[in-house]
């Protein structure tokens, strides 16, 4: 690929097809191309930059997740697809923080996308539930289940890496940190 | 406790597929006899997926954190930000200092209205406009009085057309002063620091030297005491201390200097120059030395030069006095008088002699 090509804005197919194949470079292209867009809007509507990059980023995940899940349908362009997503997010906080006048400066066109960002906002609340209780489970639960159940390490490595005499012990040591875990995570409100 | 890890053991190889065929089969059977081992099954799946997605998220936000950081915000917020005027911005970076400023200045001006009586006196300022309008009314009033009666307005009201000063010669009610006071008069009036006035007749005028001596003849007129200063015959030196009272207004008035010449007005040798600065109601009044000894009569002063005043010298009153037609004299006039003022100090002086220094009232028509 040419520099050229791959520094530039990407065609909505290419960020669609290069999300399904995790492709680092495509990512970071969409991310530059449309973050100004965002700042601006965020920046002129009584936000800062880390507001603009908070926002973004989840709408950014929006997308992703929902390439990934293959449920991502493109109706519109994909460049009002996200500042739509945006714009909801942004007002909603606004709303939240008490900031909000009743009125927005906009930059772009956009749709209404009311559900898609709810959903994202259930899921956010568990991703924030399971943070939480993985703070609490402590060390060495917190790398063991982290190591086994997201990294995918065997628990060979495991063993190793904590200094276990033999797996069983380590098995055993993982179930009780799994129980417990399930335990800090399903007490959370 | 080990039965339930089992049993966890067991879900998890299931379904990371590491079982054989023959396990798989039993454990299906297994699932699908017991509805508990089931939900167990399904909840493990859900739990550990969630697992894998936190971390899966955890992974993309890093991804995304290290995209952010690529970017230089600072320089892609000055370029977005809609600029507002500079009024605008002024007032969003200084709002509070503005406001506090300006609350400071409305305190103020208020606190000023207040003390000023402002907020309260709108009722009074009221009042005081009717009463304004009033005292005009009442003006324009006395004004055509005063027109209508013009004609019947006597002489005496009369404050008196021209005023000077006089001092008395003998205690018997001969008083001098300078004949530019009295000319053309048609009545001269004299009055006392007492503020008793008394009719005077002009008994003499020597109008070369500026001098005129009055004689009191009003009945109510008493005597006076002894005179309490002597007149000094001959030349006094220059810079001689030198004073003298008289009725430039209302009230005595001092004068005080020195003996600057022993000439006057443009080499007049009868005449003292001193150094003092006198109104015109000064003259006729006497000028004395630092003992308390008459050494003159104020007659004039130099208009464009500041505090340059003449006075007649006492030989000429002396002479004066003796030249006096004796016919014309009802009583004689004793001169010669007491010093006692020679070892006072100015202002014992003064109180010593202000009884026989007269305000001297002209009128004519």
């Amino acid at each position: 690929m040419s520099k050229e090509l791959n520094s530039g804005i990407p065609t909505d197919s290419e960020v669609i097809l290069g999300i399904l194949n995790n492709s680092e470079s495509v990512l970071k292209r969409l991310y530059i191309a449309y973050f100004p867009m965002i700042l601006q809007l965020v920046i002129n509507n009584n936000g800062n930059a880390d507001d603009a990059k908070d926002i973004y980023q989840e709408a950014i995940i929006v997308l992703y997740n929902k390439v990934k899940t293959g449920d991502f349908e493109l109706s519109s362009k994909l460049k009002t697809y996200i500042y739509s997503i945006c714009r909801r997010l942004w007002l909603k906080r606004l709303t939240h923080m008490n900031r909000y006048g009743g009125d927005i400066k906009d930059f772009q066109e956009y749709l209404s996308v009311d559900d898609e960002t709810e959903k994202n906002n259930e899921r956010d609340i568990q991703f924030n539930k399971m943070g939480n209780a993985l703070q609490l489970l402590g060390e060495p639960c917190k790398t063991i289940i982290e190591d086994f159940y997201i990294n995918n390490r065997s628990m060979q490595e495991i063993c190793e890496n904590f200094g276990y005499t033999n797996a069983d012990n380590a098995k055993t040591q993982k179930y009780k940190c799994l129980q417990r875990l399930k335990k800090l995570f399903f007490q959370q409100k | 406790m080990s039965e339930n890890n089992q049993l966890t053991e067991t879900i998890e190889r299931y379904l990371n597929g590491e079982m054989t065929k023959a396990e798989r089969a039993q454990f299906e059977e297994l699932r699908a006899k017991d509805a508990d081992v089931n939900t167990k099954v399904a909840e493990h799946k859900h739990f550990t997926n969630l697992i894998k997605q936190y971390g899966e998220r955890l992974e993309l936000e890093q991804r995304l954190d290290a995209i952010h950081d690529e970017i230089d915000v600072h320089a892609l917020e000055d370029e977005l930000m809609i600029h507002p005027s500079w009024v605008v911005r002024m007032w969003r970076n200084h709002h509070s200092k503005i406001s506090v400023a300006a609350s400071i200045a409305i305190f103020a001006a208020l606190c000023t209205l207040f003390f000023t009586g402002y907020l309260s006196n709108k009722q009074a300022n009221y009042g005081q406009l009717v009463g304004e309008i009033d005292k005009l009314k009442n003006s324009q009033k006395s004004l055509q009085t005063a027109v209508k009666n013009l004609p019947l307005r006597t002489a005496m009201n009369n404050p008196g057309n021209f005023r000077g000063t006089g001092f008395a010669i003998s205690a018997n009610g001969y008083i001098v002063t300078d004949n530019h006071v009295i000319q053309h008069a048609d009545s001269v009036y004299v009055q006392a620091a007492d503020g008793k006035s008394y009719r005077t007749k002009v008994i003499y005028t020597e109008p070369q030297n500026d001098i005129a001596i009055l004689e009191i003849t009003d009945p109510s007129f008493k005597p006076l005491a002894a005179l309490p200063y002597t007149f000094k015959k001959a030349e006094t030196d220059l810079g001689e201390g030198v004073f003298t009272i008289g009725y430039p207004k209302d009230n005595i008035v001092l004068g005080s200097g020195f003996l600057t010449s022993s000439t006057g007005y443009k080499g007049d040798t009868t005449q003292y120059q001193i150094s003092a600065l006198l109104d015109y109601g000064h003259s006729g009044g006497p000028l004395l030395d630092s003992k308390g000894n008459i050494i003159g009569i104020v007659n004039g002063k130099q208009t464009r030069v500041e505090g340059a005043a003449f006075a007649v010298k006492t030989s000429y009153l002396l002479k004066a006095i003796k030249d006096i037609p004796t016919d014309s004299l009802n009583k004689p006039i004793n001169i010669n008088g007491k010093n006692i003022l020679a070892g006072l100090g100015r202002p014992q002086q003064i109180k010593k002699i202000e009884n026989y220094v007269f305000m001297v009232r002209v009128y004519n028509q």
